[in-house]
């Protein structure tokens, strides 16, 4: 009881949160602020698959977990190596 | 302590920890609405990935019906712990060099003094090489 009533208000909390790094993303202004907001993003989709997994009683979904850190880290270092300034040229 | 109490004992841990590690999400998508530049938002942004995520694992841990699934949580938790700074760093360097970063918000500008003693050559042969990477 403690634990489906905990999980809600968690959901609650990362879809508030998810809406919020979204509305990051679209509005930018840069590219890093959107791969920062993007890293946020998958945080809380790990997050999510967490809450699932302790709520459920299941395991499936922690290879996600450790290869999305990974991704993660790949992703926005690859971007931020070739972010140039567009404003001085 | 019966069977039972500790049930409910474990329950509750998990949901306490489930929440809190939500909230750290949560802080961090606030703090990516509401903070005015990109090394403020960066500070934000790391909240969820390090602490957030060790609460949930931690959740996870607790609610396991086996104990061999515990160094598989803390070996995908540490990959977290050693990518975050390091992406971070990548950024925020980035960052620096584009000239991203809203001046009027910064306090102290520690490399800014370093990047002026290169341009003048006032720096050591090594040093001076490594500054003027930076500035690239």
């Amino acid at each position: 009881m403690i634990l489906t009533t905990a999980a809600w208000v968690s959901a609650l909390l990362l879809a508030a949160a998810a809406m919020m790094a979204i509305v990051r993303i679209a509005r930018g202004p840069s590219i890093l602020e959107r791969v920062i907001a993007l890293d946020v993003l998958l945080a809380i989709i790990m997050a999510a698959l967490c809450i699932d997994m302790a709520l459920n009683h299941h395991l499936n979904h922690v290879p996600f977990i450790a290869v999305a850190c990974v991704v993660g880290f790949i992703g926005s270092v690859t971007v931020s190596r070739y972010v140039t300034d567009r404003r001085n040229s | 302590m019966d069977a039972e109490t500790l049930q409910t004992v474990r329950d509750a841990a998990t949901a306490l920890c489930l929440v809190v590690g939500s909230l750290m999400s949560f802080a961090a998508g606030l703090g990516m609405l509401r903070f005015p530049d990109l090394l403020s938002r960066m500070h934000a942004g790391t909240k969820p990935q390090v602490l957030g995520l060790l609460l949930l694992l931690t959740a996870v841990g607790l609610q396991a019906d086996s104990p061999a699934v515990l160094p598989v949580l803390l070996l995908a938790w540490l990959f977290q712990l050693l990518t975050a700074p390091v992406s971070a760093h990548m950024v925020g360097r980035a960052g620096y060099r584009t000239k991203h970063l809203k001046r009027e918000t910064l306090i102290v500008d520690d490399l800014d003094e370093v990047v002026a003693r290169a341009a003048n050559g006032s720096l050591p042969a090594g040093a001076a090489d490594h500054v003027a990477d930076t500035e690239r």
